[in-house]
C-alpha cells in the first residue's frame, strides 16, 4: 500500500486525486446489477492486505489532506464537534480505540506508550507528541475526543445506549453527505434516519436498531453506503449547501466523466468498553467516473445499478440534476457482459 | 463469537453458599475494559458436554487486569453452579465471553435506586464503582436472608458509606416497595436484581404508581427449563437436532455444532429468537422478551429457556 500522505485541497480548487493503487482498492459497493436498500451489515473483520478492509480503522494516501480538512471546518464552524455531557467516558473509549488501533496497524506512523494511566502518543505526520493521564481531561489541549478525532479520517457519531434505542450524543461530522450533526444531536436512531426514503416501511430501521443494541465488544460490523457528489467535496454538509448545490448544476456532457465521483462510505460500529456506548465510523471514498472505468467491470455495474434505481432514492440521494450525463456517458461502456456477483474491480 | 481464554487465580468463599472467583487472560494480557452491570458466560466442559451460564462482572470496572464474579451454589442446579463450586480451583482454565452489558444504568437518570436481592448484588458491584466514580446520586436498598448470608456486605459499606441500606429478613426487616418508591424525585431511575418475586413485585409496584417502563429496570437470569424431548428441524441448514429433555433447544443446538447466536441465555435479551415456522405440539416459552401477543401467536421462540411439548419443531436457522 502507498503509504506516502498527500497534501491536496477537498475545496475550491480541488487537487484531490486517487493514485493507481488507491483506485484499485476503493470499496466498491455493488455486488448485483441492482440496488435496494437491506441490512447490508458484516462482520468487520480483517480483510486482505492492501484493502480498506484490512485495518479496523483505514488509513490511506489523503490522510493529511482530510485532517486539514478537518480543520479547516472545525476552524469555521466549530458545531460540527457535538459532545454531550454525559459521554464522557466515551470520549476516552474513542481515545483508546483509534490510539490503539493505529499504534498496532501503522507502527511506522503512530506509537502509543501505556504505562498504567500515563499515555505518550506519537502521531508523525500531523507531528504530534502528547503526554497525558488516561482519564483526566486537564492533561490534553482539548476534549479527548475532538483531540483525536481531528487525528483521524472518516466522520464519527458516538451512540449512547439507553431506553432500548441508541441517541447520537457524541460526535465529529465535517465530510458528511448532506446532513447535519447539529440538527441530529441527541436524536434517536429513527429520528436521524427519518429522511431515509422506503427504508421505515420496510421494517430496515426495526431490524437494524435490535441488531445494534445487541453489538458486542470485540466483534464490531460494517456496511457500506454510497451516494454521488460533483467535485471531490468530502463537506457536502446541510450547512453548507449553499457552497456545493449549485455545483451539481456545473455538470456538461463533456466534463461529467472527471466532475462526478462515485462516494462510498464504509461504515463500521464498535462496541465501547467502558460506556457501553458503540461507535459508528462513517469513512467516505471518492473515485471519479473518469477513474472507475479504469474496471470495466465497475463501470458497467454502475451502469445498471444507476438505471434500475428507484425514482425516489435517486432524489434522495442527490442525483437527479446530473443523472442523464451520467447514464449518456456510462451507456456505451456497458456490452451486457453478464457479470458474475461480487464487487471486485477485475 | 470471540472468546477469551482465562485461568483462574483465586477462589474465595463469602458465605455458605457463595463464592468468587477470580479470572485473568491466560497468557497474562490485558482484559477489555467493561461498564457497571456488565455479565459474561462463562463455558464449562462438564463430562464432555460444554455448559454455559451467565455471570455478573463485580468490579471495580477500573480494573483491567482481572475480573471477579459471585457464583452462588443452586441446590436445583443443572451443574452449572455445583461444577463452578466443585471443580474450580485456582489455576482451572476456563473460556469466556467478552462483557456485555444488558443492564446499563442510564447516565441521564437524576437519581439511581438500585435494589438487590440475595446473590442479585453481583451487577451492582460494578454499578457501583462506575456511579461512584462519575459522581451520579444514588443509593443502594440490599435485602437477604439472615445475617451469615450477607455477601459482600463490608465492601459495600465502604464503597457506598451512607448510601446503603441493609434488608435482613430473619430479623423481621423487609423493604417496603411502596415507601421506598414514593419518596424517589421525578425522572429517578429504578433497578432491581434478585428472586423472581421480589423483581415481578417491584416491577409491578412500578408501572401501579406510574413510573415510566423506562425507568425501570431489571435482571432475572432465568435457568433453561427442563422437559420432554423433541426435535428441531432447521429449515435453513437442513438439518435436525435431537433436544434431550434435560437440555435447552440452545444448548442442543450448540451440541450439534451449530452456530446459533446468543447474548444473555437467560431469556431477557432477544439475541437468539427464532422464527418457529411449524410446530406440531405446543410451544413453552420462558422467557422475558416477547410480549403476551407473540407468545400467543407462537413464531417465535427464545431457544435459551423456551422449549416445546411436540414431537417436531421448524425453525428457519
Amino acid at each position: 500500500m502507498n503509504m506516502a500522505f498527500k497534501q491536496e485541497t477537498l475545496r475550491d480548487d480541488y487537487t484531490f486525486s486517487n493514485s493507481p493503487e488507491s483506485v484499485r482498492r476503493f470499496p466498491f459497493p455493488f455486488d448485483e446489477d441492482e440496488y435496494m436498500y437491506s441490512v447490508n451489515i458484516e462482520p468487520h473483520d480483517a480483510g486482505p492486505p492492501g484493502s480498506v478492509f484490512e485495518h479496523a480503522i483505514d488509513i490511506d494516501e489523503h490522510y493529511l489532506t482530510e485532517c486539514e480538512e478537518r480543520r479547516i471546518v472545525l476552524e469555521d464552524d466549530h458545531g460540527r464537534y457535538v459532545a454531550l455531557p454525559h459521554m464522557m467516558d466515551a470520549q476516552w473509549d474513542m481515545v483508546e480505540l483509534v490510539m490503539t488501533n493505529l499504534a498496532k496497524d501503522y507502527p511506522e506512523s503512530f506509537q502509543l506508550t501505556q504505562d498504567g494511566d500515563n499515555w505518550h502518543w506519537v502521531n508523525q505526520p500531523l507531528g504530534i507528541d502528547q503526554k497525558f493521564v488516561f482519564g483526566d481531561t486537564s492533561t490534553l489541549p482539548m476534549e479527548p475526543f475532538e483531540f483525536i478525532s481531528r487525528q483521524v479520517q472518516g466522520d464519527w457519531v458516538i451512540m449512547d445506549q439507553r431506553d432500548e434505542d441508541l441517541f447520537a450524543d457524541l460526535g465529529i461530522v465535517t465530510g458528511q453527505a448532506d446532513w447535519s450533526m447539529a440538527f441530529d444531536a441527541g436524536m434517536s436512531f429513527k429520528e436521524w434516519h427519518a429522511p431515509v426514503p422506503h427504508a421505515p416501511e420496510m421494517g430496515i430501521f426495526d431490524r437494524a436498531l435490535k441488531y445494534l443494541l445487541h453489538l458486542q465488544y470485540g466483534s464490531p460490523v460494517r456496511r457500506t453506503n454510497w451516494r454521488m457528489c460533483v467535485n471531490p467535496r468530502l463537506d457536502t454538509s446541510s450547512e453548507k449547501w449553499h457552497l456545493w448545490g449549485p455545483d451539481n448544476v456545473s455538470v456538461t456532457a463533456e466534463n461529467v466523466a472527471e466532475k462526478v465521483y462515485l462516494r462510498v462510505e464504509l461504515q463500521a460500529l464498535f462496541r465501547l468498553p467502558r460506556s457501553n456506548a458503540i461507535a459508528f465510523s462513517i469513512r467516505t471514498y471518492m473515485v471519479s467516473l473518469e477513474d472507475l472505468a479504469k474496471y470495466p467491470r465497475w463501470i458497467k455495474r454502475l451502469y445498471r445499478v444507476l438505471t434500475s434505481l428507484h425514482p425516489d432514492l435517486a432524489e434522495y440521494k442527490g442525483l437527479n440534476s446530473y443523472l442523464p450525463y451520467v447514464l449518456n456517458w456510462l451507456k456505451p461502456q456497458d456490452d451486457g457482459e453478464v457479470l458474475p456477483k461480487g464487487t471486485q474491480p477485475e | 463469537m470471540s472468546l477469551l481464554n482465562v485461568k483462574v487465580t483465586a477462589v474465595e468463599q463469602i458465605t455458605e453458599q457463595v463464592k468468587q472467583f477470580t479470572f485473568e487472560l491466560e497468557d497474562g494480557g490485558k482484559l477489555p475494559y467493561f461498564s457497571g452491570g456488565s455479565h459474561v458466560v462463562v463455558a464449562m466442559d462438564i463430562d464432555g458436554r460444554i455448559h454455559r451460564n451467565a455471570y455478573s462482572l463485580m468490579g471495580p470496572t477500573s480494573d483491567n487486569e482481572r475480573y471477579t464474579i459471585a457464583v452462588r451454589k443452586q441446590e436445583q442446579s443443572r451443574g452449572g453452579s455445583v461444577f463452578m463450586h466443585e471443580q474450580v480451583k485456582p489455576g482451572t482454565r476456563l473460556q469466556i465471553t467478552p462483557p456485555t452489558n444488558l443492564f446499563a444504568i442510564n447516565k441521564l437518570a437524576k437519581k439511581h435506586i438500585l435494589v438487590a436481592g440475595g446473590i442479585g448484588i453481583t451487577p451492582f458491584m460494578s454499578q457501583i464503582s462506575d456511579l461512584n466514580r462519575l459522581g451520579y446520586p444514588y443509593e443502594l436498598h440490599y435485602a437477604y436472608r439472615s445475617a451469615d448470608q450477607a455477601a459482600f456486605r463490608d465492601q459495600l459499606e465502604k464503597l457506598c458509606g451512607d448510601k446503603v441500606h441493609f434488608y435482613v429478613d430473619d430479623e423481621g426487616r423487609r423493604m417496603n416497595f411502596t415507601e421506598l418508591l414514593i419518596q424517589q424525585p421525578l425522572g429517578s431511575h429504578i433497578y432491581v436484581c434478585g428472586p423472581n418475586t421480589m423483581v415481578n413485585s417491584l416491577v409491578l409496584m412500578a408501572k401501579q404508581m406510574g413510573w415510566p417502563d423506562n425507568a425501570v429496570h431489571s435482571e432475572k437470569f432465568l435457568a433453561p427449563a427442563t422437559g420432554e424431548p423433541f426435535v428441531v428441524s432447521l429449515s435453513l441448514s437442513e438439518t435436525e437436532v435431537m433436544v434431550p429433555g434435560e437440555m435447552s433447544m440452545l444448548e442442543a443446538l450448540e451440541e450439534a455444532g451449530i452456530d446459533a447466536p446468543y447474548l444473555c441465555r437467560g431469556g431477557a435479551c432477544g439475541r437468539c429468537e427464532l422464527e418457529v415456522v411449524d410446530c406440531d405440539g405446543e410451544l413453552i416459552h420462558h422467557d422475558v422478551y416477547l410480549s403476551d401477543a407473540e407468545k400467543i401467536s407462537a413464531n417465535k421462540i427464545m431457544p435459551c429457556v423456551s422449549r416445546a411439548n411436540c414431537s417436531r419443531m421448524v425453525v428457519n436457522l
